[in-house]
């Protein structure tokens, strides 16, 4: 059998391959976050000296130097309405039938193969979808509905994949406690569920919006205009009845559109513009998934099983 | 509260070398101190158990021996634990824990098998040990699950998986997997608490044999268990080792009244 | 002894049953419909499903009236908005491959790496602190990482390789390889810390090191988990759209070689799409086309992925 020795020499062997490990294992880390410095820092060396309120405020311009991003978040802001308001209660409803309701049947089974699938797909796939079937057979034009519709059925996977992991985090007692004192499923649904749930739900959608808010590619596919200079009519008005759906006709562009568009063009001035847009962009998707860290903090520390 | 010098067995003429022995050893998860300055003596190719009520300490005493609590942070070991012939200390910080596992196995309350073949289980240690020869691992393979009486039942299916054998196989199968690499000793940590009573059986039976060449360290709730196939049984209660003695006298005439009430059944 | 007249426990006198309110009624009746309702939603993720082959195939099939699929697999030219026009896939279908190919060759061992890293050795305080930037890299949108490949990571590749073009395929698909990496190392990791503590212990009690228990048990016990986070990386590699579009450049080329500009499918996908081509003509098929390409390889990978999967499920 092996001797003291040569087991000695055997451990010594494995520790230096362990330690080397340890070490390519902290160099490819290292890579991950020294590339994300230098994209962050590269965007903020180039981009904060366009920074401005009227670079805020100004729409795009064939002068880089007055060309601004107006018209570009606004844009993303109504386009994110649409796609929450669209894709939050068709996934939470969907993610609710599937963990709650639905019997282990093959209808069940091919839905949840489908949503797994579904969110592999490639987002300019959503594109194609959207310009065949949104556009041109419904003929709701290349606007902001198309746009926000576009994207919700982008998110939809992760809302109800997020959904569904945050109802199956609660106990079965508790659902047995409120059948015990008589309540009817979507009672104990209603009352205790999707009150508990609420903060891993909130989380999923808010990382949903916020891969929405900087994805392009299928909107590009609809057909939104790069080139926007005014602004979708206003959602309220002073008149009755204050409210004013025109908008959601309305054609748009988003700051990710924008920002390739500027991306795109030779001039070196406009590549300025493009990593200020950037920086702006940024901020929003870190707000958003800030939001989303912090909530998803919250509701873990408030409920503990 | 034990009297180390006393402790000659009466069981055989000649006395058992000692294997391995604990000197004033303490333990800490973090703050809290789950050992309290132990002391025991191993027997060479004997078999000691450690029994006494759940969170008496026994099994983290188990775990000292092969340096598992090194995997977790904030562990801390105090004292030691000599290892003989060569009297080095197991739980020293300048010894490296991975020599110690190579040289003290340990087989687990529930069956662990590795999701790989019964083979390459039996396999897992000699290749850790750079022994690749196919020759050489099919012996040792064989001889391990001979030694661990599970050899008829699986040399037709050396290839499938551990998983589709029975718990009771299982556990025998981690078993020939500790046996495989000639450990000096082997540490059982409740090895029978999941199986039924049959499969216990034949495992208690399969601990029986195996001292005749190796030294073993069982930690059992079952007293049942420890008065079968012990020599030395030591009983734990609240981190402290109350009584250590052959096993005959811990069951029938201990000098301890906490360990009378435990192993009547009036407590624990 | 108790006799018969004289009964143990006596029995009351009968009294009301439950009643059948009709108030219990309508509460059914909520309950079916609102269980339609949350079916309905579920069920929708299919008609989705459906709107998409059904749109690829429609548009398809119009193309491919007009082009023969021998041509559209073989022909080594894809000009379609010429007036020599010639549709053959393979220049598309080659910029996808190179560009994923660098990608996937990047991604796939440093997600690996990493992600063994961070389950098997990282201490807790690291993994709290390199966490969130991972998740954050993740979060990048993608026409950011373009911006970076186009004007950081090019000009850096062209010191190296003098005479390296403004854009091409290398600097595309590295910089697509660190946006995947993040995908594949979390989903790793995930399917590797599920690998029960039990079985990590086994391997320690014989004495091997945590470089031996990650790569002789965990990684093995983690295949499946690991198999669909690499056909994750895949699809993303091949359906990047952005990246490719603004660092790869949009001219269709017929290469093998990384250095070289190329047009990807999505990148041709969106070249079309920004200019104005009107509806039902050949050139606004080929989008479709090319699109149902991309989605088949996909398609194809996914089904090889599920495969991969069940042979090496999780058993433990």
């Amino acid at each position: 059998m092996t001797s003291t020795t040569d087991i000695k020499a055997i451990i010594r062997r494995h520790r230096t391959r362990d330690a080397a490990f340890a070490v390519l294992g902290m160099v490819c880390l290292l890579v991950c976050i020294a590339t994300l410095m230098a994209l962050l820092v590269d965007l903020a060396i180039d981009g904060v000296g366009r920074l401005s309120p009227g670079f805020l405020t100004s729409f795009p311009s064939r002068f880089p130097g007055k060309a601004g991003i107006l018209s570009a978040w606004v844009g993303t802001i109504l386009v994110m309405l649409v796609t929450a308001l669209a894709a939050v209660p068709l996934g939470v409803a969907a993610g609710i039938y599937l963990e709650e309701y639905a019997r282990k049947n093959w209808l069940t089974t091919i839905i949840e193969i489908n949503i797994a699938n579904l969110a592999g797909v490639p987002s300019i796939v959503y594109g194609l979808m959207a310009l065949g079937l949104f556009v041109y057979q419904f003929h709701l034009g290349q606007s902001i509905l198309t746009a926000g519709l576009t994207l919700a059925l982008l998110i939809l996977p992760i809302v109800i994949i997020a959904t569904r992991e945050s109802i199956r985090a609660i106990p079965g007692s508790i659902r047995e406690a409120a059948y015990a004192l008589g309540a009817t499923k979507w009672q104990a649904i209603k009352h205790h569920v999707l009150p508990y749930s609420t903060g891993g739900i909130l989380t999923g959608v808010i990382i949903g919006l916020s891969r929405a808010i900087g994805e392009s590619a299928p909107l590009i596919t609809i057909g939104a205009l790069t080139f926007i200079a005014f602004l979708p009519p206003a959602p309220v008005q002073r008149t009755f009845p204050f409210v004013n759906f025109d908008w959601l006709a309305s054609p748009f562009t988003v700051m990710p559109i924008q920002l390739f568009n500027w991306v795109s063009r030779p001039q070196q001035a406009f590549h300025l513009n493009a990593a200020a847009a950037g920086l702006v962009l940024m901020a929003m998707t870190l707000a958003m998934n800030g939001i989303a860290i912090y909530v998803r903090y919250h509701s873990r520390k408030r409920i503990k099983w | 509260m034990v009297e180390l010098a006393e402790m000659t067995p009466t069981v055989t003429a000649a006395p058992p070398a000692l294997k391995a022995e604990s000197k004033n050893v303490s333990f800490f998860y973090g703050a809290f101190q789950a050992l309290k300055k132990v002391n025991v003596n191993i027997a060479d190719k004997k078999v000691t158990a450690l029994i006494g009520p759940s969170g008496c300490g026994k099994t983290t005493f188990l775990r000292c021996f092969n340096r598992m609590h090194d995997l977790y942070p904030g562990n801390r070991y105090q004292g030691e634990i000599l290892l003989h012939p060569e009297g080095v200390n197991i739980i020293g910080p300048e010894v490296d824990p991975i020599e110690v596992r190579m040289r003290i196995n340990m087989v687990f309350q529930k069956a662990n098998p590795f999701p790989k073949s019964i083979y390459e289980n039996v396999a897992y240690g000699l290749r850790i040990r750079e022994t690749n020869s196919r020759s050489v691992l099919d012996g040792k393979v064989e001889q391990a699950l001979r030694h661990a009486a599970l050899w008829d039942e699986v040399k037709d299916r050396l290839q499938n998986l551990a998983f589709a054998l029975s718990g009771g196989q299982q556990q025998r199968l981690c078993i020939a997997r500790a046996l495989a690499t000639d450990p000096e000793i082997v540490l059982f940590d409740e090895p029978t608490s999941a199986l039924d009573p049959i499969a216990t059986a034949r495992i208690e039976e399969l601990i029986g044999e195996l001292k005749k060449s190796v030294t073993i360290l069982i930690v059992t709730h079952n007293m049942q268990q420890a008065a079968r196939v012990s020599d030395y049984t030591g009983f734990m209660y609240l981190g402290e080792l109350v009584e250590f003695d052959v096993t005959g006298k811990i069951f029938t005439n201990p000098s301890n009244k906490l360990t009378e009430d435990y192993v009547t059944g009036r407590f624990g | 002894m108790t006799t018969a007249t004289a009964p143990l426990i006596r029995r009351p006198p009968t009294a009301t049953r439950f009643a059948r309110r009709p108030a219990g009624r309508i509460k059914r009746l909520r309950e079916r419909l609102i269980e339609t309702l949350l079916f309905l939603a579920a069920a929708s993720s299919i008609a989705i499903t459906a709107g998409i082959v059904g749109i690829l195939f429609f548009e398809s099939l119009a193309f491919f009236k007009q082009v023969s699929l021998v041509d559209f697999l073989t022909d080594r030219q894809w000009t379609p908005l010429f007036d020599d026009a010639h549709y053959g896939i393979l220049p598309l279908l080659s910029g996808t491959l190179v560009t994923a190919g660098v990608a996937l060759a990047f991604a796939l061992p440093v997600g690996t790496v990493t992600a063994i890293y961070l389950s098997e050795y990282a201490p807790h305080k690291v993994r709290e602190v390199v966490k969130p930037f991972l998740e954050l890299l993740s979060a990048v949108p993608t026409v950011v990482f373009g911006y970076f490949a186009l004007l950081f990571v090019t000009p850096l590749l062209q010191r190296i390789i003098p005479g390296l073009p403004g854009f091409n395929m290398l600097s595309a698909g590295l910089v697509m390889g660190v946006m995947i990496i993040p995908y594949v190392s979390s989903i790793s990791e995930d399917a590797m810390k599920a690998v029960p503590m039990h079985i990590r212990e086994a391997s320690y009690a014989v004495g091997a090191t945590r470089f031996q228990t990650s790569v002789r048990v965990i990684v093995p016990s983690a295949m499946s988990g690991i198999s669909s986070a690499y056909v994750l990386g895949f699809s993303r590699a091949i359906g990047e759209t952005m990246v490719v579009a603004i660092a790869a450049g949009m001219q269709p080329n017929f290469t093998w070689n990384p250095t070289e500009p190329a047009a990807t499918i999505t990148a041709y996908i969106v070249q079309v799409a920004l200019g104005d081509l009107p509806h039902g003509t050949i050139g606004y098929q080929t989008i479709f086309a090319a699109g149902l390409t991309l989605m088949l390889m996909t398609l194809a990978f996914n089904i090889a992925g599920y495969f991969l999967r069940k042979r090496y499920r999780e058993i433990y």
